[in-house]
């Protein structure tokens, strides 16, 4: 699998090396799984919504996979001295899909006003906003209260999109009929939707970057069961199959299959990463070395290799490796029974049985548990795997009623947006399984996460992040696993799919498909 | 008990369904001496598949387990799930059925429409119904598998008892003063025994069977190998690993075949009319 990767890697620069002349026209056909309960970005932001509503709707930027900010909506932008004043300079031909002109206006009314209202992740971190003003038709002037330093991070479309004044001013937004057909200012704008069939974007004639986007069509397939997607792969209906459309078990046939090709980029703006949680309240999950015994006694490499075709990382703390500030310079936990067994010897691990909770998303998650609970049964751990539906392991969690439980959350590129929010003690509080579940409280990882977040320059934001992560590695709190890889998968044909940190969501501007 | 082997065996089907099973339960009791290692650990590459090597002769399933040991530590769970499931919708059907046929009337009614309040209710629905509810776990699987298959056991009863109820030997009982619980347990029961036997070794098969079902569902208790979960979790790579389903579902096959030929066997040997027609 690794050499099938880098056979890519490899590919993937001879061909931009050559990078052969975009071919206009074409339609693509795209899977999109579950269908999404609306398109209209700035209400809704689940992952469907994000992917098919990320061609109309765009941001100020995007961002590349080291997740530097790119132009997107502002062409250029600076930052001031003292961290506190963000000035976006806008593009002067913007029009959204109705033929109206997009003005500095549309900004200030859709950061300010709109998303403040329906955006509760966007919410958050306005707050560190004092005032948005637009001097011009083309500027744009964010001043903060204090420096934020992950602020430069918030301008991705699924994050903040740019919503139109001239449609929304003044009307119940989550009510107005314009909801059904989405006017943005993206690459493609929306044709027509049939539930439970598809959805069809069109491409937008009048975009303001000369020559995108190339495809004529975008058709969004909607198949509720995930053998049917792959068949859709299979016989040609579909071309492009993002991340999470098939089962983990056929991503390794459908591969093999000719003029197939895959990639896991496209998500290091999420960072998926998984752990399971482990209860720092009470039994023997309290214990630090227990923990830490339970790091040592996962074969996390078997898992990866068997559960998730070999792709995505094993992860080395509580930040991905794709986010940024962090660092691998933290304790390593590799497979080591001895050494796990040797912790709970210390301890004085009396066999007592800790419950193991699944996440109940489907095959491989399950056989996961399975394989965690063999890896501690051989070094002395009695598990239990709990069985739950969804709804039950969302309210035990929230209750805090398990000992180890398996998860997966998204870091949105840095560590303040969201890797704080699962280690800080002022985050616990029952009834949501978000927080600080894991219930670990230290006052030093407090300081150093609240200091980071504030602090101006991106040195010393690296110094304090570096700091927590090596206290959080040596802690334990949560028992950190893989950065998960959803590979995406797609004919090598279609050029240029995924070119940023959030891969297809916003990926179809750049999209072409050789004859 | 030599005449009852004597026509049992004229059976040929019932004497192979009785070696097959034999083989099971040899099977399932050896499987500690047999596999010694648990049967969730993972002892080789994944997907190897069947006689590519001598020490797992039916390959190994997606996370490399030996699918051999899993058959054998499943034998424990489904004969262990399909005998005391059984035992226990015995001691529910028994009593409702004998009650209901012994002082009739209004007892009869009242436990009879009951029983139909549970008949009519799809078995293996109320099954998923109940194991949901209490979270899956071999009791929840065994309780919800009783819960189920009872009412066939108290309606079988309840129409030998009808039947025995006026016979003179019981009216004499009753007239020597023996008290009805005495009556119903030495005289009445004892010769409802020979259906009832024939039906709960159709009901071991049946009880296999919807253990298999849950478990293929994800219901199983989690912590145990079953046959049924061995299928459910090779469903998704039936594709790729043929086998992974297959001898499980071999297992199955011939466990509940087996059942079945014992059972006819029974009512064979055990149905006088029948025997004497047979000389």
């Amino acid at each position: 699998m690794l050499k099938r990767l880098t056979l890519l890697a490899a590919a993937f620069m001879v061909t931009t090396a050559l990078h052969a002349e975009p071919v206009t026209g074409g339609r693509a056909n795209v899977v999109i799984q579950p269908e999404p309960p609306s398109l209209m970005l700035g209400l809704v932001q689940n992952g469907p919504t994000q992917m098919v509503a990320g061609q109309i709707y765009e941001g100020l930027l995007r961002y590349d996979e080291k997740l530097q900010p790119m132009p997107q909506l502002a062409k250029s932008w600076e930052v001031s001295e003292d961290g506190l004043t963000y000035t976006f300079n806008l593009h002067d031909n913007v029009k959204w899909h109705d033929g109206e002109p997009f003005t500095s206006a549309d900004v200030v009314f859709s950061a300010d006003v709109f998303l403040r209202e329906t955006h509760a992740r966007l919410r958050t971190s306005l707050e560190h906003v004092e005032s948005i003003t637009a001097p011009d038709d083309t500027t744009v002037v964010f001043k903060l209260k204090q420096p934020f330093g992950p602020f430069l991070g918030i301008f991705e479309a699924g994050t903040m999109p740019m919503v139109p004044k001239h449609i929304y001013e003044g009307t119940e937004y989550k009510s107005n009929p314009a909801n059904n057909t989405p006017i943005g200012t993206g690459p493609f704008k929306f044709a027509e939707w049939e539930k439970g069939s598809h959805i069809l974007l069109t491409k937008f004639e009048d975009y303001y970057e000369d020559g995108k986007p190339y495809l004529d069509e975008i058709y969004w397939h909607v198949i509720p069961d995930a053998a049917s997607r792959a068949v859709a792969y299979e016989t040609g209906v579909v071309d492009i199959l993002p991340g999470g459309s098939v089962e983990n078990f056929d991503v390794q046939r459908i591969a093999d299959m000719e003029n197939t090709c895959i990639t896991d980029k496209g998500w290091e703006y999420f960072g998926p990463l998984s752990w399971m949680w482990l209860n720092n309240r009470e039994g023997p999950t309290a214990d630090k070395r227990f923990r830490q015994a339970v790091m040592y006694a996962m074969d996390r490499n078997f898992a990866r290799d068997a559960l998730w075709n070999g792709l995505g990382k094993v992860s080395t703390g509580p930040v991905s490796s794709s986010t940024r500030f962090y660092t691998d310079d933290v304790n390593q936990y590799d497979y080591d029974p001895e050494k796990a067994k040797a912790l709970l010897e210390e301890m004085g691990y009396d066999g007592e049985t800790v419950r193991l909770l699944p996440l109940p998303y489907g095959e491989t998650w399950q056989r996961w548990a399975e394989a965690v609970k063999q890896n501690l049964g051989e070094v002395g751990i009695d598990v239990e795997i709990v069985s739950t539906d969804v709804a039950g392991w969302n309210q035990k969690l929230a209750e805090w009623d398990y000992d180890m439980a398996f998860t997966y959350l998204y870091q949105y590129g840095d560590p303040a947006l969201g890797v704080a929010r699962s280690y800080i003690s002022t985050n616990i509080a029952k009834g949501s399984q978000w927080n600080n579940v894991e219930g670990y409280e230290n006052t030093e990882v407090d300081d150093l996460f609240a200091k980071a977040a504030v602090a101006v320059t991106a040195e010393e934001r690296q110094k304090l992040y570096d700091e927590v992560q090596q206290k959080l590695v040596d802690d334990v709190p949560v028992a950190w696993l893989l950065e998960l890889g959803f590979p995406t998968i797609y004919r090598c044909n279609v050029k240029d799919l995924v070119t940023t940190a959030i891969g297809v969501n916003d990926g179809f501007k750049d999209t072409y498909i050789e004859k | 008990m030599a005449d009852f082997w004597k026509r049992f065996s004229r059976n040929r089907g019932a004497v192979i369904g009785l070696a097959i099973l034999a083989i099971v339960v040899l099977v399932a009791i050896l499987a500690p001496l047999l596999f010694p290692q648990s049967p969730w650990r993972m002892v080789q590459r994944p997907f190897l598949p069947p006689f590519a090597m001598d020490q797992y002769p039916l390959g190994t399933d997606a996370l490399g387990r030996n699918v051999i040991s899993g058959l054998a530590y499943g034998a424990q769970v489904s004969l262990l799930v399909g005998l005391v499931s059984t035992v226990a919708a015995l001691l529910i059907g028994i009593p409702i059925g004998a009650l209901a046929g012994y002082f009739g009337g209004w007892a009869d009614d009242a436990l009879m429409r009951f029983t139909e309040f549970f008949q009519t209710v799809p078995s293996f629905a109320l099954a998923i119904v109940l194991v949901a509810i209490f979270e899956p776990s071999i009791q929840s699987i065994i309780a919800a598998i009783a819960i189920v298959s009872w009412p066939p056991v108290a309606r079988l009863v309840r129409g030998e008892v009808l039947s025995l109820r006026s016979r003179e030997y019981v009216e004499a009982a009753i007239l020597s003063g023996q008290t009805s619980l005495t009556i119903i347990l030495r005289q009445v029961l004892p010769n409802t025994i020979s259906p009832i036997i024939v039906l709960a070794s159709l009901m071991v098969a049946t009880a296999i069977l919807l253990e298999s079902s849950l478990s293929f569902l994800g219901l199983g208790d989690p912590n145990l190998m079953s046959w049924g979960y061995m299928i459910g979790a090779a469903r998704t790579v039936i594709r790729q690993a043929w086998w992974l389903s297959f001898f499980p579902g071999v297992a199955i096959l011939l466990t509940v075949l087996a059942l079945n030929l014992i059972g006819e066997g029974l009512n064979d040997a055990l149905n006088p009319r029948l025997a004497r027609r047979g000389k």
